[in-house]
């Protein structure tokens, strides 16, 4: 399934490098005019748009897959801008490189970083586009600039009773030369910033009219599906193509380098046709891949001292020289994003020029990549990012597979097609959060308190062979397999974490909260197990330990003060759990009962040390979400391959949590007036263990792998 | 093979594979793309639409089977003047990615005919099929109890 990105490594570190990981602050036009500059008739940066009706667009340079980014970047440049919300907009931006990541040579959008590096650029954007109108105002009137005051799109002039409306002034602004260091306002005037604002997307959604890649429709275009082979690498060998094509609607099937694809005039024609071919594959060297073996061959290796990620004071020695040790084994399975919108895909492709459509949160890289199998430059090809229907990481492809993939069918097809992956494509195309297994060891003190700590974790490298590799890969460690286990916040004075990465012919990627998604349940696991070792309340030996921690403890007793102001009811207990990812802090407490020899969540309550929030009710959403996203991955997530075959294929074995079984959630923010910093993942890696640790309570039985068998929690 | 149907008030006529689902006329044939692809297997809800007034998933529904009913999408739903689940869901501002949400809305939609003040209970049962991987239940559930709400005010 795998191919190597034509995304130029070459250039992308040389780039890199020369603006030394900094940030870059991008604020000029781009190279070619981005899509709405036609109707706007004041555009001073690559962000802000105006037009003489006094219609305010933002361009959005990162990907809006739910996590309410168009809103929350638009808010940002219109406080500075001093905009009438009502007035503002938003348009996804087209590839440029003044829409790159700041410090990155790219385009894309992950790492919860888009208001953390976005912040400072766009506030910037907004304040240049209010200097100009201000300086046109003042000149129209003759006075001072400094004497002018703007507030909701309108400029005034005190002492004369001048009024102008941006729209007025939208002309005369363009004319201006953009002041280079633009005035940020005082926070504490901020009336926007901070204040929850209702998402500007949202009517859209609820209307039918928000387009997804999957809605979008070309003249002439054509539908595709592709028949992948059932084993990861493996190749087709024999087809019935004469019973596809006899299927009316069914215009071409031919080979493609993923799989046979057939392309028909509309879905459904499509589907019938792949349904009729009767591929014969050759498995290749994957057919022998096992779940379970895996599982066996890692629990092996866990015996084992990888390359060592952390190392303070000698833990192996303390532990081989201790008295009594507890020790434990944790296992991940692999598990799948499963966005609610199938991956697809439009290409129209034409002789010199490109036209892809895709909900994407790698543009940068998928424009090259797509550039690559068309035969054209980067440059001639316009790549349309629509809203996706999901991502969680499923989207942000240094492959870009899905991408190749209609390019490669759109080159034998000709003109326009529509790629479309049924549930079942989903479920089985690979690129699954990888499968982990963890050893960890300790030894506590004479006051209970672990005196060592060791931690091996054994699984495949996300980013070894891509791109990111340079960046994320350091000394054969891969910082996202070890991220929440190396950087252990707990004051213990000998602590390893080491690391054995394997290699899987089963592509992995990184899954909502990534590294976090795996360390985070170990850890936080693990030092519940202690505790109880200890006798020491889980919630207490978290204060011990976290005593020169601040921001972990701030989370951690928000959310333990709201938890406790709700009386527990019997039969229920209450789990905790706390974790930095994303530069986060986040805690959460779960209550949950057994009910029918099963777990039932019946509350979650969240704190998060986010620092400076621009859109609070955001917040909150992402982090509900976060607990039911995180809850089904603890109840029911797992991919499992027999045969080199994934057993899973659409949401009947892939189960997702439904409403019924969502618990009663509870967001607190911890005030903050540090930098902002994610919120899209950090709500997810507390989940399962916070509940867990509470099931511990309720049944006596540590759960050490994911997902949670109800046979495992039996007296 | 001609089927004739009724979509959102509007008689039509069109030549389809008898076999193909609802969901496929729906989008391709009649571009309502607000009604979703999401496991073409009834799981989900995505594809969720009104057949003669019931919530029924279009992604397994053959067109042949719906010859002469009356379908309404949520094109049809939303255009009706100030529809208290649009607005609600607009006021509790439900959606995150959004794809799931018109079919959450049309699910929700028939449980508000039946029901002027639905429990959680309730709102449970009708709304089981729906999936929304972002996990935004907690507001659907408010949104709905808001809607009946805004419906019982006749506002």
């Amino acid at each position: 399934m795998s191919r190597p990105s034509t995304f130029e490594r070459r250039a992308f570190l040389k780039a890199s490098a020369a603006l030394g990981g900094g940030l870059l602050i991008a604020i000029h036009m781009p190279s070619r005019a981005a899509a709405s500059a036609s109707a706007a008739n004041f555009a001073p940066n690559a962000f802000l748009r105006l037009a003489s009706s006094g219609k305010i667009t933002v361009m959005i340079n990162k990907a809006e897959m739910g996590q309410g980014v168009a809103t929350s970047l638009s808010m940002l440049v219109a406080e500075e801008f001093d905009a009438d919300w009502k007035d503002v907009g938003f348009e996804f931006a087209p590839v440029d490189a003044a829409y790159n990541h700041p410090g990155m040579p790219m385009q894309f959008t992950g790492g919860s970083m888009s208001v953390m590096a976005m912040s400072e650029p766009l506030k910037k954007a907004g304040a240049m586009g209010r200097a100009m109108i201000v300086t046109a105002a003042a000149e129209r009137w003759n006075v001072p600039p400094e004497e002018c005051a703007t507030s909701e799109s309108v400029v005034t002039h005190a002492r004369t009773g001048k009024r102008a409306t941006y729209g007025e002034l939208a002309s005369a602004a363009a004319l201006l030369t953009p002041p280079a260091e633009p005035k940020l306002k005082d926070p504490a005037t901020y009336k926007l910033l901070g204040k929850s604002t209702r998402r500007l997307d949202t009517p859209d959604k609820v209307t039918g009219k928000a387009i997804f890649s999957i809605d979008v429709s070309r003249p002439g275009m054509l539908t595709a599906l592709v028949a992948h082979p059932p084993v990861f690498g493996g190749k087709a060998k024999k087809w019935n193509e004469a019973a596809a094509l006899a299927i009316p609607g069914v215009r071409k099937v031919f080979a493609i380098p993923s799989g046979i694809a057939v392309v028909a005039e509309r879905f459904w024609a499509a589907k019938r046709g792949r349904d009729v071919l009767a591929v014969e594959w050759d498995d290749g060297e994957n057919a022998g891949i096992s779940s379970e073996r895996l599982h066996k061959q890692y629990r092996e290796l866990s015996r084992t001292t990888g390359l060592v990620a952390r190392k303070d004071g000698d833990a192996p020695a303390a532990i081989a020289s201790a008295a009594k040790t507890i020790s434990a084994d944790y296992e991940l399975p692999y598990l799948a994003h499963a966005p609610m919108e199938p991956l697809n895909c439009v290409v129209d492709l034409r002789k010199d020029a490109c036209e892809i459509w895709v909900g994407s949160q790698f543009q940068t890289i998928d424009r090259a990549t797509a550039a690559g199998h068309a035969g054209l430059a980067p440059e001639q090809v316009d790549l349309h990012t629509t809203f996706m229907g999901g991502g969680f990481g499923r989207r942000a492809n240094p492959a870009s597979d899905y991408i190749a993939e209609a390019v490669e069918i759109a080159k034998q097809a000709g003109g326009c097609i529509k790629l479309i992956w049924t549930r079942d494509d989903d479920m089985r195309g690979g690129y699954y959060r990888p499968l982990w297994h963890s050893r960890l060891a300790a030894t506590l003190g004479a006051n209970g308190l672990p005196e060592a700590w060791t931690h091996t974790i054994v699984g495949q490298s996300i980013l070894a062979g891509t791109a990111f590799e340079a960046f994320f890969v350091k000394d054969g460690i891969d910082e996202t397999s070890t991220e929440g286990a190396a950087d252990l916040p707990y004051s213990i004075p000998n602590v390893q974490v080491d690391l054995h990465t394997t290699k899987v012919g089963v592509p992995t990627l990184w899954w909502r909260s990534v590294g976090h998604s795996h360390t985070a349940f170990v850890v936080e696991s693990f030092l519940d197990e202690l505790a109880h070792e200890a006798k020491l309340d889980p919630m207490e030996l978290r204060r011990k330990l976290l005593a020169d921690k601040p921001r972990h403890l701030g989370a951690l007793e928000t959310a333990w003060k709201a938890a406790s102001k709700h009386p527990l009811a019997p039969g229920r207990a209450r789990g905790v759990a706390v974790h930095f990812s994303f530069n986060s802090y986040v805690a959460h407490v779960i209550e949950a009962s057994m009910q029918n020899g099963r777990p039932r969540v019946h509350r979650a309550v969240c704190a998060i040390d986010c620092g400076r929030v621009v859109n609070p009710d955001t917040v909150v959403a992402q982090l509900e979400g976060a607990v039911g996203f995180a809850l089904t991955a603890a109840l029911y997530g797992q991919i499992t391959l027999e045969n080199g075959r994934v057993q899973q294929s659409n949401f009947h074995d892939y189960r997702m949590l439904r409403i019924h079984e969502m618990p009663e959630v509870e967001v607190r923010i911890v005030e903050s007036q540090e930098p902002s910093t994610g919120v899209g993942e950090p709500g997810v890696p507390t989940v399962a263990p916070a509940l867990c640790n509470a099931l511990f309570q309720l049944t006596g039985k540590r759960v050490r792998s994911l997902p949670i068998r109800p046979e495992d929690l039996k007296a | 093979m001609s089927v004739d149907l009724e979509v959102n008030g509007k008689h039509i006529s069109l030549l389809v594979d008898p076999s193909t689902p609802l969901l496929w006329v729906l989008r391709e044939e009649l571009g309502l793309t607000g009604t979703k692809f999401g496991c073409g297997a009834a799981q989900c809800g995505a594809c969720t639409v009104h057949v003669d007034g019931v919530a029924v998933r279009s992604c397994v529904l053959p067109a042949s089977s719906v010859a002469g009913k009356r379908i309404t999408t949520i094109e049809g739903l939303a255009s009706e003047v100030a529809n208290p689940l649009v607005r609600a869901w607009i006021e509790k501002d439900v959606p995150q990615c959004g794809y799931c949400q018109c079919g959450q809305i049309m699910s929700a939609a028939v449980l508000l005919a039946e029901r002027t003040d639905p429990s959680d209970e309730e709102i449970d049962a009708c709304m089981a099929g729906n999936v929304c991987r972002c996990a935004t239940y907690v507001r659907i559930r408010s949104a709905i109890h808001h809607a009946a709400a805004l419906k019982r005010g006749g506002k």
